[in-house]
């Protein structure tokens, strides 16, 4: 159990937020406290929308240790429409056939969990944007 | 009292060895290393190592087992011996033997034997993935179930998408590294393959497929190095010179770079490596690259500059990488037919490329070589490390 390891990024995990950096105003996810861009200290809190577009994808059937039970699934680098990239598993899929520059949003859903008697890490994932009806 | 560190001293290989690549359910960590360290310490006229430097990514995770330095010293028959183990993932060989190359620049010793070592056939897949994917960032890669398979489809993705690429492009550099595989009597595999049977292949992760990615195996490798000054009036095999050493970084995050497709540590380490060389890309006459997926070989062409951005793939689809064409690529099969050994990959590539300058490689010898340039990856290219290894006579 780690449960002060997933304790700590839980702004990060439930709610994206990231930094601002005070001085170019650049955004940054996961937050870093020195801007990548300019160089200065940038622990200044920022949340972002959720919203992004899919920068690439693929579909995972060997999983790891600990997500066995979740494959096969989908894994992108979502490009945020603020500016960083992010890791994240694709969920909710229904009909979609997903494409690089498909718009999706920030859901909240199970990572994984830690056998019967461990913690359940829940975070992020994105979806294909719920369009309305 | 006052040292006077000598000066800067040439560093020279003078003995290597390797196990085949494989899956060797009779053989430990301790048997595999003790063969290349003996196959190397024979080739180096029974020398003992001042030090010996060891390269491993997996020990901890998959055989529950750290202090490698004692552990291998004390079994190769060397107890006594100062010795260490080096980790930074897949680049471990490479920055082992950067470690190693520097101990004996600074003067402090003057013989060293680097040994890499993994064992990577205890555990079942997943187990296997988890401990790879620990070389990536554990709060927000590895826990989204990312693998380092996963990311490399990612990158091939996006790399087909941006330029305009069909799904079969990076072929060749798998029809390549089996071709030269075949000719590696250490090689996992030793089969050529086609075009039309890497079409055939499974997907593992779209756009990737089988022949895309290499498989991972147990082996050692060991290369023994030596100071100008200590070195034995007579050797058995001719002297190779490492004339250049460059390691760099880039963000351990696929997600935290300008530019995933750019592999900036690649471009790092190889400017310093030509530059303490002294030499130019041209003269490099065949380059060992980590290519534990197609993409990497590619993006790692671009990165140190022997292909703009989008057209690496290119010279593996003219042929140009092929073992007798200009710039022969992973002349012993690399880590696609070899079989990646983990943390010990830089080692075989040290050991391959002496052989290749020494005109000892055989069937996969290639045409008079002059300089070789080895380089190793760690995750997803976080971590580069170049070698340019030369003949002396030449350099």
């Amino acid at each position: 159990m780690e449960v002060s390891s997933h304790w700590r990024v839980r702004q990060q995990r439930y709610g994206l937020v990231g930094e601002v950096c005070p001085n170019c105003d650049h955004k940054i996810f996961p937050p870093r406290d020195i801007c990548p861009e300019c160089g200065q200290d940038a622990r200044t809190h920022f949340h972002f929308s959720g919203r992004g577009k899919l920068y690439s994808f693929t579909t995972l059937y060997d999983a790891p240790t600990g997500h066995e039970e979740q494959a096969p699934y989908t894994v992108a680098l979502v490009e945020l429409e603020e500016g960083p990239l992010v890791t994240a598993q694709i969920t909710d899929l229904g009909e979609d056939e997903l494409e690089i520059g498909m718009p999706v949003e920030m859901v909240t859903r199970k990572l994984r969990s830690e056998g019967e008697r461990g913690i359940i890490v829940y975070g992020y994932k994105f979806r294909p944007l719920l369009q309305a009806a | 009292m006052i040292t006077t560190l000598p000066k800067d001293q040439d560093i020279y290989i003078i003995g290597v060895g390797m196990t085949t690549a494989g899956e060797h359910w009779d053989l430990s960590m301790k048997e595999l290393a003790l063969q290349a360290i003996s196959a190397a310490r024979a080739e180096a006229s029974q020398a003992s190592p001042e030090a010996l430097f060891v390269a491993n990514m997996l020990a901890p995770a998959l055989s529950r087992q750290t202090q490698l330095g004692a552990l291998l010293a004390d079994f190769a028959g060397l107890r006594g011996i100062e010795a260490m183990s080096v980790e930074a993932a897949g680049a471990s060989g490479g920055m082992a033997l950067r470690q190693a190359y520097l101990a004996l620049r600074s003067g402090a010793i003057s013989s060293a034997l680097v040994v890499g070592a993994e064992k990577v056939t205890e555990r079942v897949s997943s187990e296997v993935e988890a401990a790879v994917m620990s070389a990536g960032d554990a709060d927000y890669e590895s826990i989204h179930g990312i693998t380092q398979t996963s990311q490399a489809a990612l990158l091939m993705r996006r790399y087909l998408y941006e330029h305009g690429l069909p799904g079969d492009a990076l072929a060749d550099f798998s029809v390549c590294a089996h071709a030269n595989g075949a000719n590696n009597p250490y090689a996992m595999f030793r089969k050529p393959i086609s075009r039309e049977i890497y079409l055939r292949a499974p997907m593992v992760s779209e756009p990737l497929n089988m022949y895309d990615a290499a498989p991972l195996a147990d082996g050692a490798a060991a290369v023994f190095l030596m100071s100008a000054d200590a070195l034995p009036k007579t050797q058995i095999y001719p002297l190779v010179r490492i004339t250049g050493s460059g390691a760099a970084t880039d963000s351990i995050a696929l997600h935290d770079r300008p530019d995933p497709l750019q592999f900036s540590a690649v471009a790092l380490a190889t400017q310093r490596a030509l530059d303490q060389a002294g030499l130019d890309r041209n003269s490099i006459d065949f380059l060992e690259l980590h290519d534990r997926f197609s993409i990497y070989a590619a993006l790692s062409l671009e990165a140190a500059g022997w292909a703009e951005p989008g057209q690496g793939w290119r010279l593996a689809a003219a042929g140009a990488v092929r073992a007798t064409d200009g710039l022969p690529l992973c002349t012993f099969g690399g880590s696609k037919a070899r079989g990646d050994i983990g943390g010990a990959t830089g080692v075989y590539q040290a050991a391959e490329a002496t052989l290749q300058l020494q005109d000892r490689a055989g069937g996969a010898q290639v045409n008079e070589p002059q300089h070789a340039l080895i380089q190793c990856l760690g995750g997803v290219a976080a971590t580069a490390v170049t070698h340019v290894l030369s003949r002396p006579e030449t350099s």
